[in-house]
């Protein structure tokens, strides 16, 4: 936000120019091609619509280039569209009202683009219009006479290959002249009829001094969703709605009806300005693009290669990822041990900076890294797909799955990414343009059981879920069928499914009331994707990621740590064994100096001060802030049979989830290095009993219940500051955190209570 | 007199009006579905919704139900 307001009022006043086109035409190449790579990217103020400015050096002056969201027309009908009417007419507080506009057209598609030129040009500002695509335009057999286009459309026309950055030139200067030519006297495409009522509304709504300018008056007169007459109209004026309603009538008597005569009047208009400037050669009537699209979108092959490749996207989220997540962790470690001195003299001397550095920021930095592979993979593919045109096609064959839960089937890609991980799954929500039913996509995204959920479920598993068949017979060592442990595995994955599905169906009735989502969708042509695209997309996002959520993970994590670490430990018990420790140390030393490392009472001693060590460090996390948290919350979390060890664990792991296993680890003076695979961690957990009885605390239910809270509650700090970069508001990460901490705590609570009943 | 979601794949037809002002039916028009355009039912996806179609010289996706707002006369 604060980056892109400020170079809109540089004080050299720079020019401003508005990028409008529909999607898909090649606007961002446009942009990129003349700003660079020196973008500012930020939010409009309480919409999720992004911010894009850049600056181009056009012959010497500097303007400032804003790049407008993708879209078919300018007539609004949310807050989010409204923002590039608002930007254009000059209404948006924070940005500048363009000096010209720069219409990007799609030469291949004139007829439904110049659909938008109409509007634009309707805004009365001084306007170039660049066609791109003119190659792929030609290679069907269209020709573009643009020469003719201008000399119709009154405006120049600048065909350019930006992707290949040629054309570039001639349209920097057709840009430099038509900002310094007058305004624009307004052209419209309706009949004189029409344009009287929107002159009388014009004069109507600004009696007494108003400013609203004619483009919106034409608005209000032809949008019947409601929504130009919320935002203009003040519920008392009553005279303005009957006006208004009256002008429609009178319309639609003439012959022409609200709002048809707006489609009807601007592909008339379009006609005539397209008259003799397209020729088409006739060649054979099907394309390679047909050819694809016949495969691809085959009754049977398409659906087998579209399973292939979510196959193939999914399975690489998973195991590609592994490695690098695996090498970030090593790193991570091989600098704590640096510090610590692991091998050799300590970096640092044990204190809390010491602890600070490598339990809180190396950890918080890390934290950030590691879901770093797993969006550039995803993202990688989403850009391919979506550059070569199959995006757009997946969505169409997965549409009828998602309609009857109220999503379309541009959510399926971000759902299914989120069983890998929620982050990239909700950033890939952004394919969905409508803001309601990205946002519906993403509330329930972090319900999918994502890998960071495995180490709980496999460790709760292993040690309480007995491992026999439940169909399927054993040949010696081998087992063939389903066992109980798998079957367990598989009901966790289903309890995430079956709460997004009923959140999804219970949110569309209640806080994202609607329809479900149209799908009246363009199918681009394919082509092949351009390296340039797909990378600088990547890039993108990890860095929108590491720049926007990162500093709030990082927050966290080092607020975890100061949690864990204060208050110190200082009892009794604690000050006997640090002298114990001393003493050890002493008698470690000299043994080493006789050369008897190899000795039995070496490796006594040393075990000693290992076991001191752990056993300390649990002592300090359990009276640290977070063990009280634990103790105080132990009665709300009894009724889902927990005791205050797995209370304070889940409250540990409320940043990130995985953190349970090291936690419990240290909880039960293991040490944090225990992981799910740890036969002594199971151990401790199948022996660990209720304090002060010999009541075990661990058993099915109890396991059962941990494992459905872990589903489905949102612990992952690295989501939710995601959610808000992607919804720009605080209220959506509070809700999913709020709803979903709900929904987990009752849902273990009935696990837990008709569990024990069913089994004890 | 029919609907476009009645044409057989493959078929023609040419639009005589789309049914409702809502924003579905406005999306409808703007994407240039308007009385007198040629429309080309080119296929349906595998599970036999949304369909596939041409027109103005691009594929427009719809589902049945939005499909059924467009009044069309069959060639
Ligand atoms: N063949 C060809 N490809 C082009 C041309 N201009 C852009 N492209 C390609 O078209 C694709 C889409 O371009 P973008 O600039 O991302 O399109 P956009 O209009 O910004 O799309 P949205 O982000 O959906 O609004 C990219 O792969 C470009 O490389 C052109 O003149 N000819």
């Amino acid at each position: 936000m604060e980056t892109a307001s400020h170079i809109a009022h540089s004080p050299a006043k720079a020019l401003t120019v508005a990028l409008v086109g529909n999607p898909n035409t090649g606007k961002s190449t446009v942009f990129t091609a003349l700003a660079g790579v020196r973008q500012r990217v930020g939010n409009y103020p309480g919409v999720t619509v992004e911010k894009k400015i850049g600056r181009a050096n056009l012959s010497g002056r500097v303007v400032d280039l804003i790049d407008l969201p993708g879209t078919y027309s300018l007539a609004p009908r949310s807050p989010d569209e409204m923002v590039t009417v608002d930007v254009l007419l000059g209404r948006q507080a924070d940005t500048v009202r363009p000096d010209s506009v720069l219409c990007i057209v799609d030469a291949s598609n004139l007829e439904r683009n110049l659909y938008l030129v109409s509007q634009a040009l309707e805004l009365g500002l001084p306007t170039v219009v660049v066609l791109t695509m003119v190659d792929l335009a030609e290679a069907r057999g269209i020709h573009v006479d643009a020469a003719r286009l201008a000399r119709q459309l009154g405006v120049p026309v600048v065909p350019i290959a930006a992707h290949r950055r040629k054309g570039l030139e001639p349209l920097r200067a057709a840009l430099t002249k038509a900002i310094d030519s007058p305004r624009r006297s307004d052209a419209s495409p309706f009949s004189a009829e029409f344009q009287r009522e929107v002159n009388d509304l014009h004069v109507r709504l600004n009696v007494g001094g108003g400013n609203t300018p004619r483009f919106l008056a034409e608005r209000l007169l032809l949008d019947t969703s409601g929504y130009i007459e919320g935002d203009l109209l003040r519920p008392e004026d009553r005279a303005t709605r009957e006006a208004l309603a009256a002008a429609r009538k009178r319309l639609a008597d003439a012959g022409q009806p609200v709002p048809a005569v707006e489609a009807i009047a601007r592909y008339g208009w379009a006609a005539k300005v397209l008259d003799r400037v397209v020729t088409r050669q006739t060649t054979s009537a099907t394309t390679l693009s047909d050819r694809i699209d016949r495969v691809l979108c085959h009754k049977v092959l398409g659906v087998l290669i579209f399973i292939a490749l979510m196959f193939v996207m999914f399975q690489s989220i998973f195991s590609w990822a592994a490695p690098a997540m695996d090498a970030i962790d090593a790193a991570k470690s091989a600098l704590v041990e640096w510090i610590e001195g692991a091998s050799g003299e300590p970096l640092m001397e044990d204190g809390p900076l010491r602890s600070l550095i490598t339990s809180g920021m190396i950890e918080g930095v890390g934290s950030v890294l590691i879901f770093l592979p797993q969006i550039l993979i995803l993202f990688t593919f989403i850009a391919i797909l979506e550059d070569c045109g199959y995006m757009a096609r997946a969505a169409y064959l997965m549409d009828k799955l998602m309609a009857p839960i109220g999503l379309s089937g541009k959510s399926f890609i971000p759902l299914l990414s989120s069983f890998a991980c929620a982050i990239p799954g909700v950033m890939a929500a952004r394919v969905i343009e409508n803001r309601r039913d990205r946002l519906l996509t993403i509330l329930v995204a972090p319900l999918m059981s994502c890998s960071a959920r495995l180490p709980v479920y496999t460790l709760l598993i292993a040690a309480f879920i007995p491992g026999t068949l439940l169909i399927g017979t054993t040949f010696g060592d081998w087992e063939i069928g389903i066992g109980l442990q798998g079957a367990a595995m598989f009901a966790m994955y289903l309890v995430g499914i079956v709460a997004a599905v009923s959140m999804t169906l219970v949110f569309r009735r209640t806080i994202l009331k609607g329809e479900t989502p149209p799908f009246v969708m363009e199918l681009p042509s394919y082509k092949m994707p351009s390296l340039r695209v797909v990378v600088s997309r990547v890039v993108d996002r990890g860095w929108a990621f590491v720049r926007r959520a990162g500093t709030l993970i990082f927050a966290v994590m080092v607020l975890v740590w100061a949690a864990t670490y204060y208050p110190r430990l200082d009892t009794e018990e604690s000050r006997t064994l640090l002298a114990e420790q001393t003493e050890l140390e002493t008698k470690i030393a000299a043994l080493a100096g006789a050369g008897r490392e190899e000795s039995p009472e070496y490796a006594a001693l040393a075990e000693r001060h290992d076991e001191i060590d752990k056993h300390l460090a649990g002592e300090q996390v359990r009276n640290s802030y977070l063990g009280r948290a634990g103790h105080w919350i132990e009665p709300v979390v009894e009724p889902l049979g927990w005791d205050w060890r797995i209370g304070c664990a889940a409250i540990a792991s409320f940043p990130a989830r995985e953190v349970i296993v090291g936690t419990l680890g240290v909880l039960y003076d293991l040490g944090a290095e225990e992981d799910e695979a740890s036969d002594t961690l199971r151990e401790k957990l199948q022996n660990a009993t209720w304090d002060g009885t010999g009541e075990k605390v661990y058993g099915v239910p109890v396991a059962l219940s941990i494992m459905v809270f872990f589903a489905l509650c949102c612990q992952c700090a690295a989501t939710l500051a995601v959610i808000k970069r992607e919804t720009n508001s605080w209220r959506w990460p509070a809700f999913t955190f709020a709803y979903m901490t709900t929904l987990a705590y009752f849902a273990a609570m009935s696990t837990y209570q008709v569990a024990s009943r069913a089994l004890g | 007199m029919s609907l476009l979601s009645d044409l057989p794949i493959g078929g023609r037809a040419k639009v005589i009006g789309v049914a409702g002002a809502d924003s579905v039916g406005v999306r409808l028009l703007e994407m240039g579905l308007i009385p007198g355009v040629e429309v080309h039912l080119l296929g349906t996806a595998p599970l036999g919704d949304p369909l596939e179609f041409e027109l103005r010289g691009y594929r427009l996706s719809l589902r049945r139900s939005e499909a059924a707002r467009v009044e069309v006369e069959v060639d």
